[in-house]
This record gives C-alpha cells, sequence and structure tokens, in this order.
C-alpha cells in the first residue's frame, strides 16, 4: 500500500488550483465571534481534515466554506468567485456537504434519500432524468448499498445509516466535498470503513475532501493535509507529519502524549500519556 | 399529452417515466389510490347533491352533472345544490393542501393551519367584520361579498408572520412553530370571544354558525372567491412541492442542496396561508380537516411527507361526506359540518398526542 506516493504525485500536479479560499474570515452566531481573521486555502485533489478541541470552530468553519454561514468580515472563494455572489442552485452543482448529524424524514427509503442529492440538477417537471438515475445508481454502488435501496432509512444501522447520506452528497455529482464529523457515532471498524470510502473517492473519483475529524490518528491516515484549530485560529497546518507533534499536541489539546510513527501506515501516532505520566 | 416511457430500472424502487425533457419516478400506488379518491370525491358529491326535500338518485345527479336530465332536476342540482357541495370540496381541498404544506415545512403533524392559529386568525378578523362592521353590509355589492374573504386573508397573513417572527430563531424549528401557534390559537380565540360577547344578539348569532364552519346556503358567489383562489394558488404549490422535499431534511441540509430555504419557506407558507384563509373566509373554519386529511393522504399513498395532490382529493372527500353525514344524520336538523368534521377529528388529534408523548418517554 503506497498512499502517500499517490497523493504526493496528486498534489504535485494541481498545488495551484485552490478550489475553495477562506480570506480573513470572521465568523460569529449573534454577539459571539466563534472565528476570527482566518485563512485558508483547499488545493484541488486533496484531503484536507480539520482538527481541534470541542467548541474550537472547526465545524462553524466548514459551514462557512459550505456558504451556510456568512462571514461577518473577510470572504469565501470558490475557485475564485466569492460564494456567497454566486446562486446558491449553481454552487450545489460544484460543492456538495454533509451536515453534522443530518435528520431524514420518517418513513423516507434509502434510495428516495440517495436520488434527493439529484435536487440541484433537477426542477417541478424533470424530477428523475436518466443522468439522475446513472448517478443515484453510482453513488449506491459506491458506498455499498445497493441492496438497502428500498429499505426505510430508520431501520439503518449507523453505519449503514452514514453510508446513504455520504451517498447522497455523492449524487450531487460535486467534486467538492465538505463532511462534518463523518464518522461521529459509529464504532472503530465503521470508522474506518468511512474513511476508506472517502480515501477511494479522492483516488478513483479525484473528489476533493474537506472533513472535520475527532480522531487525530484515523485523520494523520487519512489525510493530505491536517489543519489545528484552537479558539477559532488556525495554530498549524500542513502534512500530517509537520502538524503532529509532542508541541502542537500541547499547544492545541493541552495533552500530554507521545509521538510515534503508525506501525501500519507510516504515518504519526498520538498516544497520550495521562495518567502514566510517572511511570514512563 | 405526451406518453411518457418506461425505462429499465437501475435505482431499486424508482422505475421512471421518461419522455422529451420530462422525467418523474413512477409510483403505481399513488395513481391508484389517488383514482380510488377521486372516485370517493365524485361519488360522496352525488350523494350530497341527491340529498334534500327532493331527494335524487345518485345515477340521475351523475346524469344531470354529464349534462343529462330533465329541466327540473337541473334546475334542482345547478342551482341550488351543487354549489354547496362545490364549495364544500373546493374548501376541504383547499384546507388540506395548506395542511400538508405546514405540516411538511415544520415537519410535525400537528402544525396544520387549524391548530397553529392561521385559521383563527382568519376568524377573528371574519367575526370581527361581522360584528362590529355590520355597517359594511350597507356598502352593499362587491365590498360586501368580498369584505369577509379580504378580511380573513389579512387575519390569516398577519397571523402567519406573527408566528413566524416569534418562533425565528436563526431558522425556524418545527416544534418551536407549534408551540408559538397554540399560544397565538389562544389569544386569538379570547379576541373571538370578546368580539362575540360585545356584539348585538343577532350578529353574534351568524357569527356563531360560521365559526362553527358551516356550508349552509352557500351558492355561486361564494364558490367563485374559492375557484380563483384554489386556481392561483394550487399551481403554485405544485411548482413548489419539488422544493417542499427538500425543505424536509432540515436548513442545513437543503441549503447544501442548492434551495434558497428562507425564501422557498417563506413562498410556501404564503401560499398555505392563503389557501387557508380563503377556504375559512368561504365556509367558516372547517375543524380538523387541514390537520386530518394531510394525514390520512400520506397514509394511503405512503412516503415521507403529505403529498400535496392526494391531500386536496382526500380533504375534499373529507368535507363532503362530513356534510353529507351532518346534513343528514339528526333528520330534519341540519348541523354545520365542522361539527361532524370535529368529531372525526378529535380522537386522531388525541392519537397524535398519545403517540407523541410515547415518542418523547422512549
Amino acid at each position: 500500500m503506497t498512499p502517500l506516493t499517490k497523493t504526493d504525485a496528486a498534489a504535485a500536479e494541481t498545488t495551484t488550483a485552490v478550489r475553495l479560499r477562506a480570506e480573513h474570515v470572521r465568523l460569529a452566531y449573534g454577539e459571539r465571534t466563534v472565528v476570527d481573521g482566518l485563512d485558508l486555502d483547499v488545493v484541488a485533489g486533496t484531503i484536507t481534515a480539520v482538527i481541534g478541541p470541542n467548541g474550537c470552530g472547526k465545524s462553524t468553519l466548514l459551514r462557512a466554506l459550505g456558504r451556510l454561514l456568512k462571514p461577518t468580515a473577510g470572504q469565501v472563494l470558490l475557485d475564485g468567485k466569492r460564494i456567497d455572489k454566486m446562486p446558491t442552485r449553481e454552487v450545489a452543482k460544484i460543492l456538495g456537504l454533509l451536515p453534522q448529524a443530518p435528520t431524514a424524514p420518517e418513513g423516507l427509503t434509502v434510495a428516495d434519500l440517495v436520488a434527493r442529492g439529484r435536487h440541484p440538477h433537477q426542477a417541478w417537471y424533470r424530477q428523475w432524468s436518466a443522468d439522475d438515475e446513472e448517478a443515484v445508481a453510482q453513488a449506491l454502488e459506491w458506498t455499498g448499498i445497493v441492496d438497502l435501496a428500498e429499505r426505510p432509512v430508520d431501520e439503518l444501522s449507523g453505519g449503514q445509516r452514514q453510508r446513504a447520506w455520504i451517498s447522497m452528497a455523492l449524487a450531487q455529482g460535486t467534486d467538492l466535498l465538505l463532511l462534518d464529523e463523518p464518522t461521529t457515532f459509529l464504532d472503530l471498524a465503521h470508522q474506518v470503513d468511512v474513511l476508506e470510502l472517502v480515501r477511494r473517492l479522492h483516488q478513483e473519483a479525484d473528489r476533493t475532501v474537506v472533513m472535520v475529524l475527532h480522531d487525530l490518528n484515523l485523520a494523520a491516515r487519512y489525510a493530505d493535509r491536517l489543519i489545528a484549530m484552537r479558539d477559532g485560529r488556525i495554530v498549524a497546518a500542513g502534512e500530517p507529519a509537520e502538524v503532529v507533534t509532542e508541541s502542537m499536541l500541547a499547544e492545541v489539546f493541552g495533552l500530554a502524549a507521545r509521538v510515534i510513527t503508525d506501525p501500519v501506515a507510516g504515518t504519526p501516532l498520538v498516544v497520550p500519556i495521562g495518567g502514566h505520566a510517572q511511570s514512563s | 399529452m405526451a406518453v411518457l416511457e418506461k425505462t429499465p430500472q437501475r435505482v431499486p424502487g424508482r422505475p421512471a417515466l421518461r419522455t422529451r425533457g420530462v422525467s418523474l419516478v413512477w409510483r403505481p400506488r399513488y395513481v391508484l389510490v389517488l383514482t380510488i379518491g377521486i372516485a370517493v370525491l365524485v361519488l360522496g358529491m352525488a350523494a350530497n347533491i341527491g340529498r334534500g326535500e327532493y331527494p335524487i338518485s345518485i345515477p340521475d345527479v351523475l346524469a344531470v352533472l354529464m349534462g343529462g336530465g330533465d329541466s327540473g332536476q337541473q334546475f334542482i342540482i345547478l342551482e341550488l345544490r351543487l354549489p354547496r357541495s362545490l364549495t364544500g370540496a373546493l374548501v376541504g381541498g383547499a384546507l388540506a393542501v395548506a395542511g400538508a404544506i405546514t405540516q411538511s415545512i415544520a415537519r410535525n403533524p400537528l402544525a396544520s393551519p387549524d391548530m397553529i392559529g392561521l385559521t383563527t386568525g382568519a376568524s377573528a378578523a371574519a367575526v370581527f367584520v361581522i360584528v362590529l362592521g355590520g355597517g359594511f353590509g350597507t356598502v352593499g355589492g362587491f365590498l360586501a361579498s368580498a369584505g369577509l374573504p379580504m378580511a380573513a386573508l389579512v387575519g390569516g397573513l398577519t397571523t402567519a408572520f406573527l408566528i413566524y417572527g416569534l418562533a425565528w430563531r436563526r431558522g425556524v424549528q418545527g416544534f418551536r412553530l407549534v408551540l408559538v401557534g397554540i399560544g397565538l390559537q389562544a389569544m386569538l380565540m379570547a379576541i373571538v370571544h370578546w368580539l362575540l360577547v360585545v356584539a348585538e344578539v343577532f350578529e353574534a348569532a351568524r357569527a356563531y354558525v360560521w365559526l362553527n364552519g358551516s356550508l349552509n346556503a352557500r351558492g355561486w358567489e361564494h364558490v367563485v372567491p374559492v375557484s380563483v383562489a384554489l386556481a392561483l394558488l394550487l399551481p403554485a404549490a405544485f411548482l413548489l412541492a419539488h422544493v417542499l422535499g427538500a425543505l424536509q431534511y432540515g436548513d442545513d441540509t437543503a441549503r447544501g442542496l442548492g434551495v434558497p430555504v428562507n425564501r422557498a419557506r417563506s413562498l410556501l407558507l404564503l401560499v398555505a396561508v392563503g389557501l387557508a384563509s380563503v377556504a375559512t373566509a368561504s365556509a367558516g373554519p372547517i375543524a380538523f380537516v387541514a390537520l386530518v386529511a394531510p394525514q390520512i393522504a400520506q397514509r394511503l399513498v405512503g412516503g415521507a411527507r403529505p403529498p400535496i395532490g392526494m391531500s386536496l382529493v382526500v380533504g375534499a372527500a373529507l368535507t363532503v361526506i362530513s356534510d353529507v353525514v351532518a346534513r343528514t344524520a339528526f333528520g330534519a336538523t341540519e348541523l354545520p359540518v365542522g361539527i361532524v368534521t370535529a368529531v372525526l377529528g378529535a380522537p386522531y388529534l388525541l392519537y397524535l398526542l398519545a403517540r407523541y408523548g410515547r415518542e418523547a418517554r422512549a
């Protein structure tokens, strides 16, 4: 398995193509400023993972990148154009997003859920075109849920449901994907499942992915680029090996930890010290 | 009409019907249920028209509606009885479509126009006109007949703005909409009661019958305003139904799918308020149709939200059949149709509340 060489090559080809850019962005909910003066580039053909402690503003940042939240200062550019000036439907053809803990209406089937991803390509008279069907069939295959197509979404397990939602985002047919904590509520095996899927999307379908992740080790393993945030600022950004260091863990998470090399992937592996500090 | 073609299916559960540029999912169950619903509606209307001091059999009624029959029957049916049934069907259909829209927007079956105060807002304004505006009658002509519907529309819209404004908190959540609506509903009821107390006896009695939701003595002059409103608002509802489906997934997902959420929701709400207000102006706040009909339609068709077209048919059939019962169940005494729909609807409301309680505990 040589994922790193593959992504390095991809990155070298496309370093200049910035798909999403945040410029001096300030993000606030009402009076409360969550992110201030933040700059960020998302380069084509990469997987970017945003990490940081709870409440550091990483989900807020993702919402702003996906035009769900309008910055109170600064701007977000999608392919060089201000995202808030573009028709939201046009944005939806370029950029797909999966919110944190999305909710499906009761009684919906998986096929209907995934087909909803085609919304930006549809109109009241064009609700199920051949293109729609093709994209949905492909998205179901990608996520391995063809057999579940006629089942109600409420009957699925957590892992299956998450794959159904990712499938919906895929059916949208965008080459940019924003995923907000796609692995929450999943056990480790299903977390790996979902992230393997993300990697395949990137490698085989050339999707550019930005995701918020909680698990540092999985983030380091699956992302080309890590962004570590604390208190609404970016503290460190770069390749996993540059970002995941003992000093970063102390500064960003307030965590005493050792960083060793993942024996499987060769990426950094975080080993918390915690109560074992005395004995080590 | 272009014939849609079936093409080989790649996604299980979503067979397609397609022809140049037009495409939709083929749902045989919907078509079957809709056809049966329309048949029930037509028979219900025929039964309703046939009843009366001079009974006419259902086949005779249908014959007259198709253009046959003798001139006596034609007069009785077309001039005297058809407007009543037609008003009932149109009003019931309008209420049901309004309910389907608001229930979908709020993602809550309790959020129908009659539960969250929209029809009460329309009623309060209408009663205001009936009670305090007795003088309006002297204006006569157009103003007299347009006054009540206009007042109801203004009342419904004002209530909608109030609910929306009060429930707004960086978006609108279903349960907030319902709770705010129920609160406003109580205040509006208080206004209605106050108006009834201060009213002259004659006006109070008139208002009271109207408040129960009645189809008595409805003529073509009542059919026309509802028909015009439906002709404008129904196409809008059908056009927006596609967006309504996306709104069901919550604001963030809907925005991600390219739906201008706030604009779409405001438009849909406007259509729903328009339908509910015009319906209320024509026949009074007929209870529970807007709550129950969309839910029955959804259960019949299946799917994740009340379907607009089926709700229309169920609402119309429910109101017309309730009217048959209201007119015949108690011999010579004709009840307002709203009392029958209330008797039918109230147990369903209790069922909904009980189910919600169970889910909340689970």
